[in-house]
């Protein structure tokens, strides 16, 4: 008995950690970014706060326009992103209430919906290295419409890859953020019993999507509000897609932020910290605006939720077909771009294809590959296993000692994801310094972390709660300790969420670049860092290499999280 | 020897039924009837120590003069048949019942068990199959065999027999009271079902 009661008593340990590993280093990056845009940085010599480093900064020549491309492009690939979930959720779950009455659509969404998948693992840096190629002047599609309609000889002279607006930013955001809003959508459905509504609103002669937009919506919005915040955050404030993607005279505010604490002269540290605290402020901002814009538009949306109208039931379903498939097709080849890029030794334009192969590209860096990839996975593997304990743990202490919900909030858990990355990352990195602890593994480790431990939180938390909770009931009755349950019952029978799990944290590490610029002190070579900062240079082949690699990575941690246990359970047939 | 003394369970301070007493000798049968959500398998779960924390309990629950109340579920020694089998589903038939016998049995004898056991529930030569490719009656039954194995001190039951056919029922009924007779186990069936509770023999208690 006593080690019954010492086991679970250990229990409230887990969650009292979690929130502790999560709140200490976003208070101390916070705090570590305000001291020194006040002027307080005693190692720079800054010894007094004043509001000098804001002026100076609100004076920068490159301020205003970058304030304004990052508040344009975030805001537009959120709110584009949401829209085209919205549309492709009821088009799906319209495919799936009548596949068989149109089924050329219905195995249309059937694609869209398996293609999803794997988009989401692509790390954002991949995709954008492979949507750089894809819709350069000189890229993929300019040479397929020139190998078909006998086009240019040179390549257009237009500007698309780091356009002055900002819009191949917009565009590389839209295809990863799209796929992960739909999936939100999608999880949260059937919570509210969708297909029911929308069976009643089809009853009542309303057409699908006015169904799903008058009965389904309304409902479900609240449920993803978080993720969208998440999006909206992200976007503003994001760096590896921005520098790829974005226009670079002037850049995103983000970017100019990188540039000044790149900058050799320490002193622009000053001026990084103020802009790192004018980003958080824009974010906060924008999240303000857009809950503002939710409450507008349900005003002006009330009545016409019960103005009757109802539809015809096949509005905006090509539409749908369409911006389905050309995502799809968008992400797929833009990773397809990459494998032939790494694998070719000459592709001048206006071929389609290399006009020679090789390995030479993947020899000549073999090294370094190696060594990166260990860097990458080590990294990720660390991470995923100690968020792995911690959320089982906060689960197993929620069921035992049934306390609902062991992080406060919801909220707590998307804070990492809803303060602007450069804001405390910043912080964190010179307070860091003062401490010297920059540079060291377990800060790289710790940082990943923050953004590894919620998704894996909310990817587990589900099919954790929803397990029947008679199977360790009988457990017990059978006589076996709580211990025995978790590793005999639970894991074994949660072995599918477990490893998904797994792999979407996994790919949340690799897909990371600020943090382990920061947080590694530039020590730690990943996957992300390398091609990320490989983009810079023309060399494709490179930038083939890495950037396929990195996609690379979790698509295997996937297929690894659904072949497993499909092998394991393959005699047990109501597992499968 | 089961006694149950004073037991409530209130939820936001509402009593599910008024308090009740009780007294289940071995190898002997009594039943609790009551209509569905009434709180029977609530009844059961505070037995067996498993009930959520949003009940108030009171009362004592004694097996042989030992008082239960203070135990954690796992060493109570109450053995339980839900109206779902809950075979595990990652574990083989013979593995879920080598989970319920207890880890001092060693190697061979657990073997020899566990052969014994799908003998007498007719599952001979059944170790590796999967549970899911067993027929409701023989899942019934490996179900009821696992409990027993676990060496329990009694049995309960609630409303094991609700979900298979008629034939079926009688026959799974009957196998199971012999069970509790053969290991002179205190039984306690908790249902809704007149032809349960009359075949069951024992004395009937209305919630
Ligand atoms: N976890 C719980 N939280 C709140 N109420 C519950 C919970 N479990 C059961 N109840 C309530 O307790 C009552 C008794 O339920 P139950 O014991 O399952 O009844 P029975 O087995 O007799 O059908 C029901 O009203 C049910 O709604
Ligand atoms: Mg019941």
């Amino acid at each position: 008995m006593a080690t019954t009661i010492r086991t679970v008593s250990l229990l409230p340990a887990f969650p009292f950690l979690t929130q502790l590993l999560f709140l200490l280093p976003i208070a101390a990056g916070l705090f570590g970014v305000l001291l020194p845009a006040l002027g307080y940085l005693p190692d720079l010599g800054g010894d007094q706060f004043h509001f000098e480093v804001f002026r100076q900064l609100l004076e920068h020549p490159a301020l205003l326009h970058a304030v304004w491309l990052t508040l344009f492009s975030g805001i537009a690939a959120t709110f584009i992103s949401l829209s085209l979930a919205i549309l492709l959720a009821a088009m799906l779950s319209r495919a799936s209430l009548s596949g068989n009455k149109n089924n050329k659509m219905a195995s249309l969404f059937v694609i869209v919906r398996r293609g999803l998948i794997p988009l989401i693992a692509v790390p954002h840096a991949a995709m954008a290295l492979g949507l750089a190629f894809l819709v350069a002047p000189s890229g993929w599609i300019v040479r397929w419409f020139s190998f078909l309609l006998m086009g240019w000889e040179t390549p257009p002279e237009w500007v698309t890859v780091q356009d002055p607006f900002g819009l191949s930013l917009i565009l590389g955001l839209v295809l990863k953020e799209t796929p992960y809003l739909l999936l939100m959508i999608l999880a949260a459905l059937p919570q509210i019993r969708a297909q029911e509504y929308i069976r009643i609103g089809q009853s009542l002669g309303y057409g699908n999507l006015r169904s799903w937009l008058k009965l389904v919506l309304p409902q479900v919005y609240p449920l993803i509000r978080l993720p969208v915040f998440a999006v909206l955050a992200f976007s503003l404030s994001v760096v590896d897609v921005a520098l790829i993607l974005g226009p670079s005279t002037p850049p995103t505010l983000s970017v100019l932020i990188l540039r000044w604490i790149d900058n050799p002269d320490l002193s622009f540290r000053f001026l990084a910290s103020a802009g790192a605290v004018l980003l958080l402020l824009l974010t906060l901002g924008a999240l303000l605006f857009w809950r503002v814009s939710e409450w507008l538009l349900l005003q002006k949306w009330r009545n016409w939720l019960s103005n009757g109208k109802r539809g015809n039931g096949n509005e905006a379903h090509k539409l749908a077909a369409l911006s389905g498939l050309l995502l799809l097709g968008t992400a797929f080849l833009s990773v397809l771009g990459l494998a032939f890029w790494s694998l070719s030794l000459r592709w001048p334009y206006p071929h389609v294809l290399p006009q020679r192969w090789t390995s030479r590209n993947w020899e000549r860096h073999w090294s370094s590959i190696q060594e990166t990839s260990f860097t990458t996975l080590e990294l990720g593997v660390i991470a995923v296993v100690i968020a792995l304990i911690l959320v089982v743990g906060c689960l197993e202490n929620e069921q035992w000692r049934r306390v609902s919900f062991s992080f406060r909030s919801q909220w707590l858990l998307y804070l990492p994801l809803l303060i602007p990355q450069a804001t405390f990352l910043l912080g964190i990195q010179i307070l860091a310094v003062r401490l010297e602890m920059d540079g060291t593994f377990l800060l790289l480790v710790w940082s990943h972390l923050l953004f590894v431990l919620p998704y894996v939180f909310l990817t587990l938390a589900d099919p954790w709660r929803n397990l029947d909770t008679r199977f360790p009931q009988i457990g017990q009755c059978l006589g076996a300790s709580p211990l025995r349950v978790l590793f005999r019952i639970k894991l074994p029978l949660l072995l599918k969420p477990l490893l998904v799990a797994a792999a979407v944290g996994f790919a949340v590490s690799v897909s990371q670049y600020l943090p382990t610029l920061f947080a590694g002190g530039g020590r730690f070579a990943t996957l992300t860092t390398e091609a990320v900062s490989y983009a810079a240079g023309a060399d494709r082949r490179v930038i083939g290499v890495y950037g396929f690699l990195q996609a690379l990575f979790p698509w295997i941690a996937l297929l690894l999280a659904l072949a497993i246990p499909r092998w394991r359970f393959r005699n047990r047939a109501s597992l499968l | 020897m089961l006694k149950l003394e004073n037991i409530s369970l209130k939820i936001d301070g509402n009593p599910l039924f008024s308090k009740l007493n009780l007294e289940v000798n071995a190898g002997q049968v009594k039943t609790v009837m009551g209509p569905s959500g009434c709180g029977k398998s609530s009844l059961l779960a505070h037995l067996c120590g498993t009930l959520p924390s949003v009940f108030q309990t009171s009362g004592k629950i004694i097996l042989h003069d030992k008082t239960l109340d203070d135990l954690p579920p796992h060493e109570r020694k109450l053995g339980i048949l839900f109206q779902d089998d809950l075979l595990f589903p990652h574990l083989s038939v013979g593995e879920n019942l080598a989970f319920a016998l207890p880890a001092k049995i060693r190697r061979h004898e657990r073997h020899d068990k566990i052969e014994q056991a799908l003998e007498e529930i007719e599952l001979s030569g059944m170790h590796e199959r999967d549970p899911a490719s067993l027929s409701g009656g023989q899942r019934a039954r490996v179900a009821l065999m696992r409990t027993l194995l676990a060496q329990p001190e009694a049995l309960l039951l609630d409303e094991p027999f609700s979900k298979l056919d008629q034939e079926l029922r009688g026959r799974f009924r009957k196998l199971v009271f012999a069970h509790a007779v053969k290991n002179s186990l205190p039984t306690l069936l908790v249902t809704h079902d007149h032809a349960d509770a009359q075949a069951a023999g024992g004395d009937i208690i209305a919630l």
